[in-house]
């Protein structure tokens, strides 16, 4: 055990150590790409938590968007520090995933039907964050009352401060993905995921193994949002919740392989890095042109590498020594 | 009875039409073939603007174009699934799901290239009809009872035709009706070539009432999941049936509160739903 946490860890260091020294040698314009990355790649390694068993949710913009929502509406409202504002989002998050979880999971709520009930979801709590515009800003969203730079209230303008919080946020998604992958429960869900009847009837405790990863998912889907939210100082309901976020989230995750550590962060660097050189590229005149493209090898990817971007080099790289 | 709230009973039956003609094609093409076309609602929103174009660029008639946009998505439907449903036929149900979202993704962006995110508007203005104090719009009425015609003809087409009974076998048993001299892709074709023209059906209506833009699918794509698996996927009578209880609570919701939180009821009422009747509200 500790041996092959070892051996799956060194990547990690190493990925780590040469990320470390990204602030030193670029421009800002990188550096605020590569936190992008890095913040929207926790998030789909947060999501792949759940995929990877098979629990496809549609749902994770609720989550991301409760994030997002709840520290700076503490912020302007009631000058709570996101220090707390955070951890509550998390928590209220969590709280949602337990909400639907449970029942889902109590009925046997699996496969499309898990995708379409997190998918209305999602929509309730776009809807909800669009109604409330009294508070939230609706369609226009909102902007936490900026301080300047703060510790007390978690805002850098400078990049570097929040690169540094994105890598550590990140290095942290991948351990748990770890620390998912060789637990106890992987096989459990692993032979849930396969059949769940048969699960049940070797003794796995279904119900406790698919609630604890949920959980985990929502927590840290919660919690990246609420860094994309301190780090844009802006939040809109449309690019942090809703079903076009949901999706973006599944297909990121997907692209760059969920069943790999890095995959979802090739994922985030694939989706997000791609509109980046297209605009440059092709300039403004082509809107629309970089999503068309992407839009074009998502289904691609589905149907000829359902593995993903690492998941597909992985397979190449075991098959390689068998064939020589 | 307060005369507002039964103008929204009424608009909300008129809108239940509708999402009813939606979900019918989705359901039947879940019902057959097995697969939700995430992206059925961005077939409309191709159909929406083959009419405005035809009609409002190139001066055809309305009739016409109407026509054509419904052969043209029935044509959308069949590559559709030449393309990107028949190489994954076999894989996991979920990856079929995700690469029509992709599609969903790609038809956004395709039209936002093509056509920028204007709105367009195809300029036809039908009458209003007044009933005492209750204003019903034109367009609205015959959006309902156009989708009554087209349930009915797919209700009888699916019921007095070859056609129709061996695309409603196999729906039942795929492996015998191979065995009973069923050609199982063409069945898929046909099907996919009606779930378009049936999308294309509602594209026409919904043009008269709405302005067209790429992200139109999304106003009504989710809520028209919703109603499907609130029906029972491939429960085609459900899925009528849930088009109107779903209309009703936005239309009465709409009343009393915002549009945005009748919309989340919908959505808190189908996700109850799901957890007390997962099989749907006809379920036995």
């Amino acid at each position: 055990m500790k041996n092959e946490l070892t051996r799956r860890l060194a990547p990690l260091v190493v990925a780590t150590l040469l990320l470390a020294f990204v602030p030193l040698a670029t421009s800002d314009y990188v550096l605020h790409i590569a936190i992008e990355i890095l913040l929207w790649g926790f998030v789909y390694t947060a999501w792949s938590l759940m995929g990877k068993f098979g629990l496809v949710s549609l749902g994770h913009g609720a989550f991301l968007g409760i994030g997002a929502y709840v520290s700076p509406l503490l912020w302007n409202y009631a000058g709570l520090t996101p220090w707390l504002g955070i951890p509550i989002g998390v928590l209220i998050a969590m709280l949602l995933a337990l909400v639907i979880g449970y029942p889902c999971f109590r009925l046997r709520v699996i496969g499309h039907y898990f995708a379409l009930v997190t998918l209305a979801l999602s929509q309730v709590a776009l809807l909800t964050i669009v109604a409330a515009r009294d508070i939230t800003g609706g369609s226009l969203g909102m902007t936490p009352k900026a301080v300047g730079h703060s510790w007390y209230a978690l805002q850098f303008p400078e990049k570097p401060y929040f690169y540094a919080i994105a890598l550590v946020a990140w290095v942290f998604g991948i351990v748990v993905w770890h620390f998912v992958d060789i637990g106890e429960g992987r096989a459990a869900l692993d032979a849930i995921a396969e059949d769940e009847g048969a699960a049940a009837a070797i003794g796995i405790d279904v119900m406790r193994e698919k609630l604890r990863v949920t959980l985990a998912s929502a927590a840290l889907t919660a919690f990246g949002g609420a860094l994309l939210s301190q780090y844009f100082m802006y939040v809109n309901p449309d690019t942090l919740s809703g079903i076009g976020v949901s999706l973006q989230i599944v297909f990121a995750a997907i692209a760059g392989g969920m069943y790999s550590a890095f995959g979802p962060t090739a994922g985030g660097l694939f989706t997000i890095a791609l509109p980046e050189i297209l605009r440059i590229t092709m300039g403004t005149n082509f809107v629309g042109a970089a999503n068309t493209i992407y839009g074009a090898l998502l289904v691609i990817f589905i149907i000829f590498m359902p593995r993903g971007i690492i998941g597909w080099f992985e397979s190449r790289l075991a098959a390689a020594p068998a064939r020589s | 009875m307060d005369i507002y709230l039964l103008e929204a009973v009424i608009n909300g039956i008129l809108l239940g039409g509708v999402l009813a003609l939606l979900a019918l094609g989705l359901n039947l093409i879940f019902g057959v073939i097995d697969v939700v076309w995430i992206c059925y609602a961005e077939l409309v929103m191709c159909g929406m603007y083959m009419i405005f174009w035809l009609h409002s660029f190139f001066g055809w008639p309305i009739l016409l174009a109407s026509f054509a946009a419904i052969l043209g998505v029935a044509g959308l439907g069949v590559l559709l699934h030449l393309l990107v449903i028949s190489p994954i036929l076999e894989s996991a149900p979920i990856n079929q799901l995700l690469a029509t979202g992709g599609m969903l993704f790609f038809l956004q962006s395709l039209a936002t290239l093509l056509f920028g995110t204007d709105f367009r508007n195809i300029g036809l203005r039908l009458p209003i009809i007044e009933l005492g104090d209750i204003f019903i719009s034109y367009s609205r009425l015959l959006a309902f009872g156009t989708a009554l015609i087209g349930a009915v003809a797919l209700y009888l087409f699916l019921s007095r035709t070859y056609l129709g009974i061996a695309m409603r076998a196999i729906a039942q048993d795929r492996e015998i009706m191979g065995l009973m001299g069923v050609d199982q892709r063409r069945i898929y074709l046909i099907t996919s070539a009606v779930g378009g023209a049936l999308a294309g059906l509602a594209a026409c209506l919904l043009v008269l009432q709405y302005d067209v833009h790429p992200f139109i699918g999304l106003s009504f794509g989710p809520i028209t999941f919703m109603i499907c698996v609130l029906g029972g996927l491939g429960n085609m009578i459900g899925g009528f049936v849930a088009a109107f209880v779903m209309s009703q609570i936005i239309a009465i919701g709409g009343y009393y509160f915002s549009i945005e939180i009748s919309y989340v009821l919908a959505f808190v009422f189908f996700i109850v739903l799901m957890l007390i009747r997962p099989q749907g509200l006809l379920a036995r």
